[in-house]
């Protein structure tokens, strides 16, 4: 299972990425081998004020359905529509694809992310 | 006998201690209180009797209409749909040993397509007004709206069922009146605000009277709600299909597609939307793929918007649909095919402005709308329609649909159909008997 | 066996497979009656072929599928029994079927009094006050009986938000509680697959309208403690929804209405022996006890001095869910089916049902993994977890069982059993029967020891092989269309 070093992520498999107040949010190698091949992603519209906790996302799988929920609140600035056309990209490159970036609008949100290190840890445990 | 040898085999002695699970306080100590159990030839002979007490179509001529029609099915419908891999088989969940049914709704999506002038539809749904509050739930989250406007002209059931549906939902749904027979255009104009996520209309409405789709599709989509148009597919064979007229979602009653009226069903509801709308509408779909070597096969497709996958989050609860309806109205479109609809359309159009005709040129009965009908319109009789149609009874002819029991304004007003089976005998014994000669 | 072609493929223009009466009224032209605004310019894409030529097409078609006289059918929580042919007759009837829906009530007394029957007979069955036969389908009768509890607790002045469901239950149950506001509460169940009690003594407060349960549930096994989960329920003010699509195993033998149910919905098209249609008409029931009564779906069959009438007239109704009164045919060959088998016949059909789902369960507890180790009611639930160890998914196996011409029985679900293959063998099955599919599992259970590959690439012998569903889902084509 990969783990890029640089990003943070959350105990329920999503990765953050943080680029001055912008955040992008995917979901992680572990999640994707999880969901098998994925067909269909819903995003949220660009606008749109999420707070964490909340669904953001929806990815599916022939059989399955999971929600993606934020780990961080604030406005989405924009949405990845590359994954709308080609969804197997999660799949094949997860740290690439991220699904929404957001505005934060807490920033104190940040410190319930996990390391890398402390991510491994914990999908291991799962295993 | 095997079930003592079952029982051996299984370390059992008894039947009884199979049940040894249900606790005796629930148990029912006494046989069920039932009528006993009939032979074969008895029990046709009781269920013949029983439907002696009814008055069929067969022995009498129908003028009848108001949401189910008496239209002509040819034979091979039904010799097609008593085949037993057809109408004996679950739902088509195994796709390698269901792809007659499956490339049959394949078929049938695509006819519905052809008709309503739509992208996707589905497999179908119960029938015409449940298909229709499902069209109401979906435009209420899709356009995250609470409040739906619904013409008068809707089928009063389909009224009544969207209201059950919206009032345990917290919906509202609120009603636009009629001018000459049609949604009152300026009424709805007054009536829709920010908060509509879908105007309602139906075409041919229940005075069997033509909308202007067009135009209330404008009003729906300048005010961002979506257009539901719940159609007559009879209808379709001439008339401007619904999505080239700007409908979001088109729906409608499929009984006319070559299923018996039955007593009011089973029947097939249709639910057809655009492109746009596919991963948000309810039951199921059958898409078009291949197998590992390459074939051209059929299966049930973007499941995860069904109950079974998304449980609370699903778009409905709906699984088990109206197949094997559905399936008689794929046979139904086969057999009359491009030519045969319309003709079955322009047959029921002629035959019932014939009938209007000779009707109103009789004192008895006035005309109460002057816009366009197709095969269904509305007279104001001397009598109550009530009288009438026991007097037609003795002549052996159904009559029409007295308005004044879910429109009290129309004061014996007389909701008459002509469909493409009525002969032009039929009409002027029908037009004489109830001028009451 | 070759592809058959679409429909559209088979076209040739203006050919055709009807023959209608020519117009015998004076017409006028379309463009008089129907101003031109309207008129359709682009006809609908449909078929042009000749009649043999879509019999024989819907022909092909036919014997690409697998019906109940096919063969076997153990498809759990489908109760696939076999469908008597004398129903599909009787259903067929002029003076059933050539029924107009509002045709004056003294003209369709028979439909009448066939229904009111029907509702008799069915609330006597689950010991019941009444039944509407409005819901068209077994989640239909889900959606209107939770109307109906809402409506309960709304009149007593009580706004109950929540619905409690068990993890073992039918997708439909939190799907229909969905549908009308509820929110959904699952609870987790005991270690001998009933309702754990002090989960559900914990759940229960006064937002709860009501808990959904199937008994015998969705593993086949029947609740010993529903009287005190009843019990529980309704202390607290709720309600006890029986989902009633595994109701095969109780005629005669025990009823909802006595287990403590209060709205009870039955699958016609499951325990009641009318056809599946591929997928539809069902039809199904929603039941109630006396102080509910009032709540059903109108209209309601009643009979007074002899006549038997619709009554609209009932203030505190949910509504009407469906247009006219039911799936009527269907509701035709019920009233037939349980004519025929009268209050002997009907217990017997439940203790064979059950016989035969125990009699598989014996047989085969050695070669799957049996999760629940109990005698079972009409179906039962093992586990292929030993045979995934192999590498080899319950998937797999069922796909093998096309190749031996049954159809499989139900996977994943319920899905608190991993690898859960479901079996629902019905009454109507011989021991012959019995043992030959549990002769074939052995067969299987030997490839997937020295063949596991045949088992993996199955079915073979089928129309087509296994298919591309990632495929279907991801660039869905769901019409034709004519290629330019």
């Amino acid at each position: 299972m990969k783990i890029n070093k640089d990003l943070k992520y959350t105990g329920s498999h999503e990765w953050v990425r943080l680029e001055g107040n912008i955040a992008f949010i995917g979901i992680t190698d572990y999640a994707q081998s999880h969901l098998g091949t994925i067909v269909f992603v819903e995003l949220p519209e660009v606008g749109e004020e999420i707070s964490k906790g909340a669904p953001m996302a929806v990815v599916e799988s022939v059989k399955a359905a999971s929600d993606v929920y934020t780990p961080l609140s604030g406005t989405v600035t924009a949405i990845n529509e590359e994954l709308m056309d080609d969804p197997e990209q999660i799949n094949s490159d997860p740290y690439e694809s991220w699904f929404v970036s957001l505005e934060l609008s807490d920033s104190t949100e940040l410190e319930s992310l996990i390391d890398a290190e402390g991510y491994q840890r914990l999908s291991e445990q799962e295993e | 006998m095997s079930q003592q040898e079952m029982l051996n085999q299984i370390g059992l002695g008894t039947v009884e201690e199979l049940f040894g699970d249900i606790p005796q306080e629930v148990r029912l100590s006494r046989d069920l209180n039932l009528p006993v159990a009939l032979s074969e030839f008895e029990l046709l002979n009781h269920t013949q009797n029983l439907s002696r007490k009814n008055l069929n179509l067969n022995d009498h001529t129908c003028f009848l209409g108001a949401g189910a029609y008496d239209h002509f099915i040819p034979s091979a419908v039904d010799a097609l749909l008593s085949r037993q891999e057809f109408y004996t088989a679950y739902t088509p969940y195994q796709p390698e040993i269901s792809q007659g049914m499956l490339q049959a709704i394949f078929e049938f999506q695509t006819m519905i397509c052809e008709l309503t002038g739509m992208d996707i539809a589905n497999a179908s749904m119960y029938d015409g007004a449940s298909a229709l509050a499902e069209a109401m739930l979906l435009a209420c989250q899709s356009q995250k709206r609470q409040e739906v406007l619904v013409a008068r002209t809707v089928h009063p059931e389909s009224r009544e069922v969207l209201k059950t549906y919206a009032k345990f939902r917290g919906l509202t749904v609120r009603e636009v009146g009629y001018l000459d027979g049609q949604l009152n255009i300026q009424e709805l104009k007054e009536t829709v605000t920010s908060d509509t996520a879908a105007i309602i209309v139906q075409n041919p409405n229940f005075f069997g009277t033509m909308e202007s789709l067009g135009e209330i599709g404008e009003i729906a989509h300048n005010n961002k709600a979506l257009f539901i148009v719940s159609a007559d597919p009879i209808s379709l064979g001439i008339l401007k299909s619904p999505g080239e007229l700007g409908a979001d979602i088109v729906v409608g009653e499929g009984q006319s597609l070559g299923n018996p009226l039955n007593f009011g069903g089973p029947y097939l509801g249709f639910f057809a939307v655009k492109e746009k709308l596919l991963r948000k509408i309810p039951g199921r779909i059958v898409g078009e793929t291949k197998d590992k070597n390459g074939n051209r096969s059929f299966t049930l497709t973007i499941q995860t918007r069904e109950q079974h996958i998304r449980r609370e989050k699903a778009t409905s609860n709906i699984c088990s649909n109206q197949a094997l309806n559905a399936l008689a109205a794929t046979i139904y479109l086969t057999l009359l095919g491009k030519q045969g609809l319309k003709e079955v359309a322009l047959l029921s159009l002629q035959k019932s402005h014939y009938a209007f005709e000779q009707l109103t040129s009789h004192d008895n009965f006035s005309p109460v709308f002057s816009s366009p009908f197709f095969k269904e319109f509305v007279i104001q009789s001397v009598v109550s329609p009530q009288e009438l149609n026991r007097k037609l009874l003795d002549h052996k002819i159904i009559g029409g649909y007295p308005l004044e029991q879910t429109y009290p304004e129309l004061t014996n007003g007389w909701l008459v159909a002509v469909t493409e089976k009525r002969t032009k005998e039929e009409i002027d014994s029908f037009v004489l008997k109830a001028g009451g000669q | 066996m070759k592809q058959q072609p679409l429909i559209f493929e088979l076209t040739k223009t203006e050919r055709q497979g009807f023959s209608l009466p020519t117009c015998d009224v004076p017409t006028k032209s379309i463009e008089q009656l129907v101003p031109e605004a309207y008129i359709r310019i682009n006809p609908p894409e449909l078929p042009e072929v000749s009649e043999p030529d879509a019999v024989r097409h819907f022909t092909q078609l036919s014997q690409r599928n697998y019906g109940l006289d096919s063969g076997f059918y153990p498809l759990g929580s489908c109760t696939m029994k076999y469908n008597p042919k004398v129903n599909e007759v009787i259903a067929r009837m002029d003076g059933f079927q050539n029924i107009h829906p509002y045709q004056a009530e003294d003209t369709v007394q028979g439909c009448l009094e066939l229904m009111y029957g029907l509702d008799t007979m069915l609330s006597e069955i689950s010991g019941m006050a009444r039944f509407s036969l409005q819901p068209a389908a077994g989640a239909h009768g889900e959606l209107a009986g939770l109307m109906i509890i809402k409506a309960y607790h709304e009149q007593r002045g009580e706004n109950r938000t929540k619905i409690i469901v068990p993890d073992s239950a039918h997708g439909t149950n939190p799907a229909s509680a969905a549908m009308v506001g509820f929110d959904v509460i699952e609870v987790k169940s005991n270690s001998r697959g009933g309702m754990d009690l002090t989960s559900l003594r914990e759940s229960m407060n006064e937002d709860i309208a009501g808990l959904m349960l199937t008994n015998p549930n969705t593993l086949g096994l029947f609740d010993e403690n529903i009287t005190e989960i009843a019990k529980i329920v309704h202390d607290a003010g709720g309600l006890l929804y029986y989902d009633g699509a595994n109701a095969n195993a109780i005629m005669g033998i025990t009823r909802p209405g006595d287990m403590g149910f209060d709205v009870v919905h039955l699958n016609l098209h499951k325990t009641f022996g009318t056809p599946h249609g591929g997928g539809g008409p069902g039809s199904g029931p929603v039941g109630v006890r006396e102080d509910l009564v009032r709540f059903l779906p109108k209209p309601v069959v009643e009979y007074e001095e002899g006549r038997y009438y619709l009554d609209y007239d009932r203030p505190l109704s949910v509504g009407r869910v469906k247009a006219f009164y039911g799936n009527f045919s269907v509701l035709v060959k019920a009233y037939s089916y349980i004519r025929s088998k009268g209050p002997d016949g009907l217990r017997q059909v439940s203790e064979n049902a059950v016989l035969n789902a125990n009699y598989l369960l014996n047989s085969l507890k050695d070669m799957f993994v049996l999760p629940y180790d109990r005698t079972c009611m009409h179906e039962c639930v093992f586990s292929g977890i030993k045979q995934l160890v192999k590498g080899v998914s319950v998937l797999d196996i069922a796909k093998r069982l096309l190749d031996y011409g049954y159809h499989p029985p139900t996977m994943y679900f319920p899905l608190i059993v991993q690898e859960a293959l479901m079996m629902e063998p019905t009454e109507t099955e011989s021991k012959e029967t019995l043992d030959e599919f549990i002769k074939t599992l052995g067969i299987i259970m030997q490839e997937i020891e020295t063949n596991p590959e045949l088992v993996k690439s199955a079915p073979h012998n089928t129309v087509v092989a296994r298919l591309d569903e990632v495929a279907a889902a991801r660039h869905p084509k769901v019409r034709w269309r004519r290629s330019l």
